[in-house]
Formats: structure tokens, sequence, C-alpha cells
């Protein structure tokens, strides 16, 4: 490749034009052939190199959402205006923004970096990190918290701590520094992972509606200038080689790197944008993630159905050595492009200096769609942003149901031993809930700072993060995550499904209205039929889900590629749910607050052990059906807390899910050492389950509350009138025990030191 | 009431140092970092946070701002200045206080509850504890390791200057256990935790009697209005 030095000898248009029968590297750069002849008709020549490496980092599956868009559509179809009467920006943006009320709006928005987190893990967390806050920045919002969805492989395996390690130091590393509490997540051992950890990252932000900002270049006149880091080497080409192929022993061995990143840099970078949006001196902003700058000039004109004209040895290099083409595709980070009208650069750029932010005005906006990028005198880009940016290729690839799913289905906990011995069954409790999946995450999430902002209301172990918006009226947003992979496998359909309840009861225990959804659907090879067919029924699933719940997916992102060989992971689709609540005074915890209280099932226990934690653990087991979905009873159990939290009947609202009314139980005495004494006799007979059901059954539309006494006739009333099944199932105690009558009782004590002992013993 | 609040690249509970002088009763005045005039603030914080990205050392290239070169001339003159954890790290590269601070000693940064007990009442930040008080405060760091050479000790255990001192757990192997210092007049007071995330119930640390209802921080901001009041 060439470089600056020897820059005359750079692949021109013109050059482009007379030298149609050129060999160019399509093939090396991830693109089909037929892509490649696309781009040759687009264009009525061959592309230049330059050209050719925008369209192949922008037609990547990372970029283009190829194979996924087809699927993705029915996320905006399946709506009604009631759903989407409080959105103000919906998908396709850098993230979807809600109107929560009072003029405030929030943007939030759940993304990948599965593939960089493997190869390196500390700098691909970090990125990870980076890359949703700019996106959320990008929005025109002060990003206010972070969540982090983690899945690693087998914990004794011993390449699991490599990952572990540089993915939890990564993120602490870069959200601390950054300043954004922390406010929880999930972390998920299993052996499916093991090649293909997920290192997905949440962002939220809130703004003033009329601070909404867009990535679009629309006024032909406006200055386009690139501030920020100087562009370097990083991550060349990786969107198209990290992100869209699987990883092979054999494979070749290409000049990317993973990104480095600067959390210094990007708090600078924050705050300086913040003073940018205030002083009105911005017509439309986009980050630089992945393509880099292909995608922030492409995606900006074709935003703004106009054009743009670039020099690009104007962008301030790191490097002296980078060759146009590596120069448009660095995803070097803690950069932004925006489009500045010409009357406000010096106000503009008074704002960077101060902020000591380094600049470069690049081109400016043109009337024409078209995107041009010269190289000194030399032009060396010349294309329709549009098509670089939004109409790449769209693929229905071949779905096939899997061979095996019927066998797996059929497969279920039925006949595995289910005992009923109080001293089997205590046995089982405790390897549950030091199991690395169940036990506490205190390791992990106290190197995260949950504080800083002082607006956290709730944080991990709650079921929700909780943030205020408002200071003055306390109005607040709470957010949840979730995603079961055993779900996903044994019914990808229903496994979407459970994760949007999951998520959407969390947020209602915590005392919010569920508003809106993003997800994260990482899922293995697109090419696979068996894979996409996985990715048809979990995307139909999740949209189903969202309408019958009336909540609107706001944004999201697709993960392919994760697996290693032929295995690809479960599919995990995460989803994340959006509440908002008018007073954060209101939050409920998930923990028992004082003794005396009654505590309360709420729903109705099965028989459902298919895919749960009981059979992971202690059989090693997955086959059957997943618990089944019961929207309508989630809905209506929703309603009931947030009737219940209005009134200031809760105490504490805790959800079931993985580990059933056990690991419910440990978490909520745990979470403020106050103890309870528990009897499931009458919840077995009325329910007509086992013992070990009643215990760890993962039954859906479940919570388990605690109520004063004095609140107890009210409560049950405003149950009992949305015929929400209530079971009283014991008391809050001021022994530190907890004692499940018929089977054992524990000091608070142990059960906390021993789920507490359980990651720091595998990776301190 | 003016107490300046100062807001270097990279610092992040500059905002919450602002609330929590708020809350207290007095006026936040942002300060910043490469501004050598202090607004005639009577009292300075120096906030937490990463400034200038932790690059060579915690504190040290902040302890150049111009900024600060005003606030050391102002506190050997008497101005309370109190430092928090970055703001701490900045006064000790500062030589306001001495000793330094390095890597925990579990080499991971850690946010937790901390309680601490109060071992000096007599100064402009602290007068509104009782002597030997109990005090919960979020403590996150990741460089929060108290060091100082055995004279240096010897002298700041003789001469009382130790101001705070972890309870149960020293979460950073501090030595001595050391969580603050002050310096002899007791105008000038650093320390790890962060007073200004325990100001607001709700927002705070767990404590018995609730969830999230410590403000034990907020007699850090009363005690230096009662010191500035009764001058």
């Amino acid at each position: 490749m060439l470089n600056k030095k020897t820059a005359t000898n750079v692949d021109t248009t013109k050059e482009a034009k007379n030298t149609p029968e050129k060999h160019q590297p399509w093939k090396e750069l991830g693109l089909k052939l037929e892509e490649y002849d696309e781009i040759k008709s687009i264009l009525g020549r061959r592309p230049t190199s330059a050209e050719l490496a925008m369209y192949s980092v922008m037609w990547s599956e990372h970029c283009s959402y190829k194979s996924s868009k087809i699927y993705l559509r029915q996320f905006g179809e399946k709506v009604t205006p009631e759903m989407t009467k409080n959105l103000m920006v919906g998908m396709g943006e850098n993230a979807g923004v809600v109107d929560i009320g009072e003029g405030w709006a929030v943007t939030f928005k759940v993304e990948s970096h599965n593939h960089p987190s493997y190869i390196e893990p500390f700098q691909g967390a970090a990125t990870g990190v980076g890359g949703i806050v700019r996106d959320i920045l990008t929005m025109g919002a002060r990003p206010i918290a972070v969540m982090d969805q983690l899945r690693f492989g087998a914990p004794e395996n011993p390449d699991t701590r490599r990952v572990v390690d540089g993915v939890v130091a990564g993120i602490s590393f870069y959200g601390n520094c950054l300043g954004l509490p922390n406010i929880g997540g999930e972390t998920v051992f299993d052996k499916v992972y093991q090649g293909n950890p997920l290192v997905n990252a949440l962002s939220v932000g809130a703004l003033r509606h009329e601070d909404l900002k867009l990535a679009k270049a629309s006024n032909p006149g406006d200055l386009v200038i690139l501030f920020g880091a100087r562009t370097g080497a990083d991550g060349i080409g990786g969107v198209s080689v990290l992100a869209s192929e699987t990883f092979d022993a054999d494979g070749p061995s290409r000049r990317p790197a993973v990104q480095v990143g600067d959390p210094f840099a990007e708090k600078v970078l924050i705050e300086c944008c913040l003073e940018l949006y205030k002083a009105q001196v911005v017509a439309g902003i986009q980050d630089l993630g992945g393509a880099g700058l292909s995608c922030a000039t492409s995606e900006l004109a074709s935003n703004g159905n106009a054009g743009m004209r670039v020099q690009l040895q104007d962008v301030l290099l790191r490097d002296d050595s980078l060759t146009p083409e590596e120069i448009l595709m660095s995803e070097s980070q803690e950069r932004m492009m925006a489009i500045v009208p010409k009357k406000d650069k010096d106000a503009f750029v008074a704002i960077v200096e101060k902020w000591e932010v380094e600049y470069s005005i690049l081109g400016e906006v043109i009337k024409e769609p078209r995107l041009y990028i010269n190289w000194g005198t030399e032009e060396i880009v010349n294309v329709p942003p549009r098509t670089v940016a939004h109409d790449g290729p769209v693929y229905e690839r071949p779905v096939a149901e899997p061979k095996w799913i019927k066998a797996l289905n059929k497969d279920t906990t039925k006949n595995l031993a289910k005992s009923e011995s109080p001293e089997e069954l205590a046995t089982q409790l405790m390897q549950i809930i030091t199991s690395p999946n169940q036990a506490s995450k205190n390791f992990i999430t106290d190197q995260y700072d949950h504080y800083v902002g002082g607006n956290t209301a709730l944080a991990m172990p709650d079921d929700a993060g909780m943030i205020r918006v408002d200071e003055t009226s306390s109005l607040g947003i709470a957010i949840a995550t979730d995603a079961n992979g055993r779900y996903g496998q044994l019914d990808p359909y229903a496994g979407a499904q459970l994760a949007l309840a999951e998520a959407y009861r969390n947020v209602a225990t915590s005392g919010a209205v569920p508003a809106a959804v993003t997800n994260c659907l990482n899922f293995g090879s697109p090419e696979n039929p068996e894979v996409m067919w996985q990715f048809k029924q979990a995307t139909a699933g999740l949209a189903d889900a969202c309408l019958e719940l009336g909540i609107p997916v706001t944004g999201g992102n697709v993960s392919f590629y994760n697996q290693t060989g032929d295995v690809a992971i479960h599919p995990t689709p995460v989803v994340g749910v959006l509440g908002v609540i008018d007073d954060v005074a209101r939050r409920i915890p998930c923990g028992w607050q004082d003794a005396g209280h009654n505590i309360y099932l709420l729903g109705t226990t099965e028989e459902e052990l298919d895919g749960s934690v009981w059979s992971e653990v202690i059989h090693d087991h997955l086959g059957g059906i997943p618990p089944k979905v019961k929207l309508q009873e989630e809905k209506k159990l929703a309603e009931a807390l947030n009737a219940a939290s209005l009134q200031g009947l809760l105490a504490s609202a805790h959800d079931l899910s993985e580990g059933g009314l056990a690991q419910a139980l440990v978490e909520s005495v745990s979470r403020f050492q106050v103890g309870a004494r528990i009897f499931i006799d009458e919840l077995v007979e009325t329910n007509k389950i086992s013992k070990t059901a009643a215990l760890f059954s993962e039954t859906q539309a479940r919570v388990l509350v605690s109520v004063g006494r004095e609140d107890d006739v009210k409560f049950i009333g405003l149950c009992e009138q949305r015929g929400i099944p209530v079971t009283r199932i014991g008391v809050t105690d001021t022994e530190p025990t907890l004692e499940i009558q018929h089977i054992a009782s524990w000091p608070i004590a142990d059960l906390k030191s021993a789920s507490e002992a359980t990651l720091p013993e595998l990776f301190a | 009431m003016k107490i300046g609040v100062v807001t270097f690249p990279g610092t992040l509970d500059d905002r919450d140092a602002q609330r929590a002088v708020r809350l207290a009763g007095a006026t936040p005045v942002p300060l910043w970092h490469a501004d050598t005039n202090l607004h005639e603030v009577d009292a300075v914080v120096l906030p937490g946070g990463f400034s200038y990205g932790d690059y060579l050392r915690c504190g040290a290239i902040a302890a150049q701002a111009p900024v600060m070169q005003t606030i050391i001339e102002k506190a050997n003159q008497g101005l309370p200045v109190l430092g928090i954890c970055n703001g701490f790290q900045v006064l000790v590269e500062s030589h306001l206080l001495p000793g330094g601070l390095i890597r925990n000693e579990n080499q991971h940064f850690i946010c937790r509850d901390q309680i601490l007990e109060v071992e000096n009442n007599t100064t402009a930040w602290t007068n509104q504890f009782k002597l030997g008080e109990h005090i919960t405060i979020p403590l996150k760091n990741g460089e929060g390791g108290y060091i100082a050479d055995a004279e240096t000790l010897k002298r700041l255990e003789g001469e009382n200057l130790i101001t705070f001192r972890y309870v149960d757990v020293n979460p950073n192997g501090s030595m001595n256990n050391i969580a603050g210092l002050r310096n002899a007049k007791g105008n000038v007071v650093g320390l790890m935790p962060h007073p200004e995330h325990a100001v607001e119930a709700g927002f705070g640390p767990d404590m018995p009697e609730a969830m999230r209802s410590g403000v034990d921080g907020l007699k850090f901001f009363t005690s230096v209005i009662h010191s500035l009041v009764n001058a």
C-alpha cells in the first residue's frame, strides 16, 4: 500500500476509469463477487482502492445488517400508534429516543463488542463501553449510566480467566474514568461461549426535547469538522475482519488490531460536545466507531439527502505512514464528526480549544447527493453516499429448522431424579446458589463505580438499575436487561420472549412503568440455515411479544458469526427494557428491609424445570421446552406492582427467574440481612407440584414481595381485583436466618459468604 | 458563603461536589483548571475523578495546573481546602499534605460503603463530627493505598494529623489504616472516600435504618460553613 510520501501513486477515480481490468482484492476485503460487481455497476467503473475500502467495510455484516435487515423490519411494523406515541426517534438512528415527560427524553441502546473482546479482552471491552457511550452522546444526550451483559466460557477452563480478567478490568477502567455509574448487568458462564465470549454494553442518556441531535448533513455550505483524538492505525479493517468472520485457526492473518481506548479523551470529548450542543453550534453530529470516516461521511450525507466534499489530507494523524484507504477505515476511538454552519465556526473553535480537543475542518456539505473525497489534488472517492451507507446488499438467507431440535425438545427433565428429602433439597439449594451463574457477582460489580453522578437510586444487586433524571421533580428511569441462552437453544421464539418478559418484570418490580425496548441479538453464522432459523424465530418472538406487552423496540444491534468452527453459541438475544418512574423515591429494592412483614408469592408455580438452573447445576442437563411465556399475566403483574408502589404498599419486590424461588429467597435475605421464615407446604399443595418445583421451578410471571402487616388487606385486595394469585409463604424475622420449614435453616451470614466466595475463588 | 469546586479535564465528581455544597446551604462556584482566579470563594473543594487521565501519577499533572498555584498559596494562608479521592492525590502531589497514594493492595478498583472513624474534629471540614464517631461514606478508587516513610508516619501520629481511619476493613492497604489527613492548621483536609456521595437520602450508602439513607458526608460541608461563619 501507499503512503503519503509516495502519494503520487494513489489510486484515483481517473486511474480507475483508465484501468478497468486492474485486479482488486475484493475477496480479501470480505466482499462477494456479486457485491463487487454491484459496486462496479453503481459507479459505472471499477472502484478506486479507497472506494473499495469504504464499500467493503460499510457492506460488511456488522455495518449493513445485510442478513438481518429483513427480520428487523418487523420491530417497526408490529406496533400500534399507542406504542409509538412517545417515540421521538425510532430504529435506524444511533440510538432510539423516548419521551419520558416533563420535557425530558432518554436515549438508550445495547451493542456488542464480542469478537474484539476475545482477541484482546481489556481493550475490546473498554472500547465497547466507549463506543456505545458515543452513540448516546451523538443524540444530544448526556450519558447518565452504563450496564454490561457478559457471557464467558466454562469457569474451570483456563482461558476463561484471561477473558474475565481482561473484560472486567476493561469495563472498570473505561467506565469508571468516564464518570458513568455502572448500575447493573449480567454475567453468565457456559462452555458454549468458550471461543466466543459475549461482551455487550448498554448506555443510557438524558436530554431535553429541544436538544435532540441527528446524524445528518443537509445544509450546503456547512463545514465538516473532525474532532477528538487523532487518527491512527487502530482496528483497520477491524469491522469487516473482526466482526464478520468466524475465528479459524488457519485463516489469513491480517493487520487489524483491536482498537485502543483512552477514556480520558472520551470524558473530555463528552463535556466538550455537551458544551457545543448548549451553544447550539452543531447542525448534525456523528460519532466515529466501526468503519470510521467511511461510515461518518457517508451516513451524514445520506441521512441529510446531501453530499460532501472532503480533503482527506486534512485529517490529523497519529501515524504519518497511513494510506488514504487506511485513514478511511481506521477505527481510532474518541473521535466525532460535526456539521457546523459557517457562521458558528468561531464559537465552535472556541469551545473545542477550551477543552484542548484537536480538530480539523475536512470540507463542506454540498447540495449534490455525492460524496467526493480528495487526497491533495487527486480525487479518490466519488460515490453516491446512499449506496455506501444505506443501500447495501440485503439477503434473504436460507433458513432450516435444526435437525436436532425435536430430539432436544423431547429430552425433558421429567425423568431426572427429584428428591423430596429435606437434606438433599437443602444441599441442592446450596449447590445452586454457589454455582458461578447464581452466585453473588459482587466480585465483579465492586470494581465498578455506581455512585458517580449522585443520581443512582438502585443498582446491582437490585432487579433493575434506576437513575434520577430530574433533581427537582425526582423523575427517573429504570433499566433491566436479560437473556437466557439455554431457553433460546430449546426454543428461540420463546427464548427471546422470555428474555423480554424477565427484563419487563424486573423493571416493574423496581416500581417503574416499562416503556421501551432495546436488544442485542447474539447468534452464530447467518450462512448456516439453522442459525438463520434461530434468528428468524427469535426476532419474530421478540416483535410479537413487544406488541402484546405494548412497548416498542427503539433500536438495537445484531452480532452474527459467534461461533467457533461449526459450533454456534446458543441463541442469545439480550433484551433491555427501559421504564419510567415519576418519583425515584418510590423505588423498591429486591430485599427485605424490616422484620415482621408478610412475604407473598404472586403468580402460579408450575412444574417447569426444563432448561432451568436446577437441571444444569444438579443434573448437567439441557433439554425439553422452556417455561411457558405468560405475557398477559406479566402485564397484570406489572400493573399491580405499579399500583402497589404508588400506594407505598411494597417494602420489597424481587422477580423469580433463574434458580426459582430458592434463589430469590436467598437474594432477598442477603440484600439487607433481614431474615425470614418460609413455608412451602401450601404452595406445594395448592399448585400440585413437587418440592423441587416449589423451590427451583422457573415458571414465569412470578414475583416475591414483602408487605407491612398494616398494608396486608389493601395489598391482597389489589392483587385479587386483578386476578393475580397471591400465596403467603412466610414472614420476615428478627433472627438473621433463612428458615425454610421442613427443609433447613441457614444463618444469613453463611448464605452470603458462600455465595460471595464463588467468583473470587475462581478469578481473584 | 461561596465554595469553589475545581474542574480539571477528567474530573468526574465536580457536579456531585457542587450539589453537596448546595445541600449544605452554601453557593457552589465552578472553578476552571486553567484559571488562576478563585473568584473570591471562601473555601475550595478538589473533587474526585481522573484529572488529566491519571497520566504520569494520579494528581501529579493537576498539581501543576494554573488554578492550583493560587490554591496552594491561599491554602498556606488558611483558605479551607478539601481534597476528595483524586483531590486528595492532588493535595499530596502539591505537598499540602505529606505521603503518597499507590495502587490498591488487591490491584482492583474498589467501590464500597466504608466505615471511617473521625480522629480529629478540630479541622475546618470536620468540626461538626464527634471525636471517635463512626461514619459511613462511599469509597471508590483504584489508587487509594496511603504510604509514607516511617518518620512521616510517626509525625502524623504524634501531631494528631490523621483525621480519618478505616474501620473494620482496610480496603486498599493503607498504612496505619489512614483514610484521610489534615495539615497542621486544620484548614486543609484530604481523604480517599467520597463525602459528596453521602449527602442526600435516597442516594447515599445503605444504613441500618434504611436503604441508601446515609448522609454522613453532609457534615464535611456544614463544618466548613460553621468554621467560616465563626472565623
